[in-house]
């Protein structure tokens, strides 16, 4: 194991990175924070902090429709991070980005906008077995509205998508597959790429959720060449309340408006009103401001530090969580995929992950227990709930060590 | 400290739980449910002119919910339905008041460290409520939320 720990520390100055988040100094009843939640939501460095304060302090004003100053101001910076998004992606232009709540927004958009517009009666959509509630409920809300079906692709017993059978279920009725890029459940990686090209094959759309997959490796959508991609800020290291879907311009342009309000029209009398262009069309209503500025400063502290560079040493800080969790007699990693990322969700025989999460707590060491918005996943591997050590690149070696240490003891405890 | 919650009563009756099985003849029986954590949990009782001659349960749940069902079920037997819930009122208020532990609660103090666990009171909640419904007669399962 010093191999790694030294492997580890050699190709990435973790210590220095710590320093950049505020949040990490703090103890927790009386022992230093250990915070492996990242899953859920990851913490704020500074660079974002200080963006949401300027702009309240110094530019706040609504955007696009001021010919003063501070409005100028803060259209100009609430912009400048569509422009970063659109690098951040790869999409071809900044108008094929349009700022929403977070994921669970986007993938509600379009099963809204194109789902009312494009699903007919005995239409399916696809999603996998791995989903997230937010990437389940939408489509079965369309098809229950649509006499739709939908239909689910299996895993395995490691967490991976049966590729064989997801091939059998694409069909002429097929009009959607939405699928995540990561599980947050499980920590598999899916091969979007491959599962894109498939749906493509067989004349359907494809979405995938990025919520997972942002904050942890590069992400390109015109190399997936997926229709559709959303994430979400708070998860990326920005703040709540915003996040992104990216969609190609020739979709996004047949779509109806998802919400009616100011900033999406043109023009609008009692008898017609016309649309604003994209993104504008699918952004009504003052959106958080402050959020996607703070989102700007989020993806230009992750750019900075380089996704190859967090990717690398998540991928080692994974592999020496896996071993240290291996050691502990009675425990079951749930999500063992050969492709994975940043998440150790496991069970500890006779041991509820509540009293776990309960016991760590306590311990300063904040994991999350319970279902994780994805039931089925619990149901596939025939567990009520899991415990989940979900992993940011501020997380360190010995930050591990205390969690198999507060596993020891809530062993102790329980056993 | 966190053995203030998982107090040694507690620890024995969620390792050993006590009348944890189905009961045949039972004329009272409700299902609760906790969909935050998924804790699902089955009661039984034996009612009798008013009186609750057996209580039982079964299901999954953590250490606070099992030790709260089985000490619940012990404590229930041989009292009247208006006694059963005079007790669930003072469990609930145990758990989410800083009153006092009232004196006839018996065994049942030792849940009193759960009010500094705001995160796992219905935890400890769930077999009660499930309780109130069984009393009631009502079929629907009961949630914590």
């Amino acid at each position: 194991m010093s191999a790694l720990v030294s492997t580890i520390q050699a190709g990435f100055d973790v210590e220095k990175v710590r320093g950049d988040f505020p949040v990490l100094k703090q103890k927790v009843h009386g022992k230093p924070l250990v915070y492996l939640d990242n899953a859920a939501t990851s913490q704020k460095p500074l660079a974002v902090i200080e963006a949401i304060r300027k702009f309240y302090e110094v530019d706040c004003a609504n955007i696009h429709r001021g010919v003063h100053e501070l409005s100028q101001r803060s259209t100009a910076a609430y912009e400048q991070t569509r422009v970063k998004v659109k690098q951040f992606l790869n999409a071809r232009t900044k108008n094929e980005l349009i700022f929403v709540r977070g994921t669970t927004e986007g993938i509600n958009l379009v099963a809204s906008s194109w789902g009312r517009k494009c699903v007919k009666s005995g239409d399916e959509i696809v999603v996998s077995g791995m989903e997230h509630h937010s990437n389940i409920v939408p489509w079965q809300i369309l098809c229950e509205e649509k006499g739709a079906k939908l239909r689910v692709i299996p895993i395995d017993d490691r967490g991976e998508l049966l590729m064989e059978e997801y091939e059998k279920l694409l069909g002429p009725r097929t009009r959607m597959v939405a699928v995540a890029h990561v599980s947050n459940a499980l920590g598999t990686v899916n091969p979007v790429r491959e599962i894109v090209e498939m749906a493509h094959k067989a004349g359907a759309l494809a979405l995938i959720d990025g919520a997972q997959a942002a904050p942890h490796m590069k992400v390109d959508v015109q190399a997936l060449d997926a229709d559709f991609y959303a994430f979400s800020g708070h998860k990326l290291f920005g703040p709540t309340g915003v996040g992104v879907l990216y969609g190609k311009s020739k979709l996004l342009n047949a779509m109806p408006p998802y919400q009616g309000g100011g900033d999406m029209i043109r023009t609008v009398t009692f008898e017609k009103t016309t649309y604003n262009d994209l993104p504008y069309k699918f952004e009504a209503g003052t959106p958080n401001i402050a959020g996607g500025i703070g989102l700007g400063a989020a993806v230009d502290y992750v750019n900075r530090i380089g996704l190859d560079k967090i990717g690398a040493y998540e991928h080692e800080l994974l592999a020496y969580g896996t071993e240290a969790l291996s050691q502990i007699g009675g425990l079951r990693l749930i999500g063992t995929a050969r492709q994975k990322a940043a998440v150790l969700s496991f069970v500890m025989e006779g041991i509820h992950p509540h009293d776990i999460g309960t016991v760590l707590d306590r311990m300063g060491i904040a994991v999350r227990t319970g279902h994780h918005c994805a039931q089925p996943v619990m149901d596939r591997f025939g567990v009520p709930a899991t415990t989940r050590a979900s992993l940011a690149f501020y997380n360190t070696t010995a930050e591990i060590d205390a969690l198999a240490a507060g596993l020891t003891k809530v062993k102790e405890m329980f056993a | 400290m966190v053995d203030d919650l998982y107090q040694e009563l507690i620890l024995d009756h969620s390792k050993r739980p006590r009348n944890c099985h189905p009961m045949e003849g039972a004329n009272r029986k409700a299902e609760g449910y906790n969909p935050l954590c998924g804790d699902k949990l089955k009661l039984y009782l034996k009612v009798e002119d008013g009186v609750v001659r057996d209580a039982s349960f079964e299901g999954s749940g953590c250490a606070i919910s099992t030790a709260s069902a089985s000490l619940m079920t012990e404590s229930l037997k041989g009292k009247t339905r208006e006694e059963a819930i005079k007790l669930l009122d003072k469990f609930h208020d145990l758990l989410t008041t800083d009153t006092p532990a009232a004196k006839d609660l018996g065994k049942l103090v030792v849940f009193c460290g759960v009010r500094d666990y705001p995160a796992r009171v219905k935890c400890a909640t769930l077999a009660w409520h499930t309780l109130r419904s069984a009393l009631e007669g009502v079929d629907t399962p009961v949630t914590t939320e």
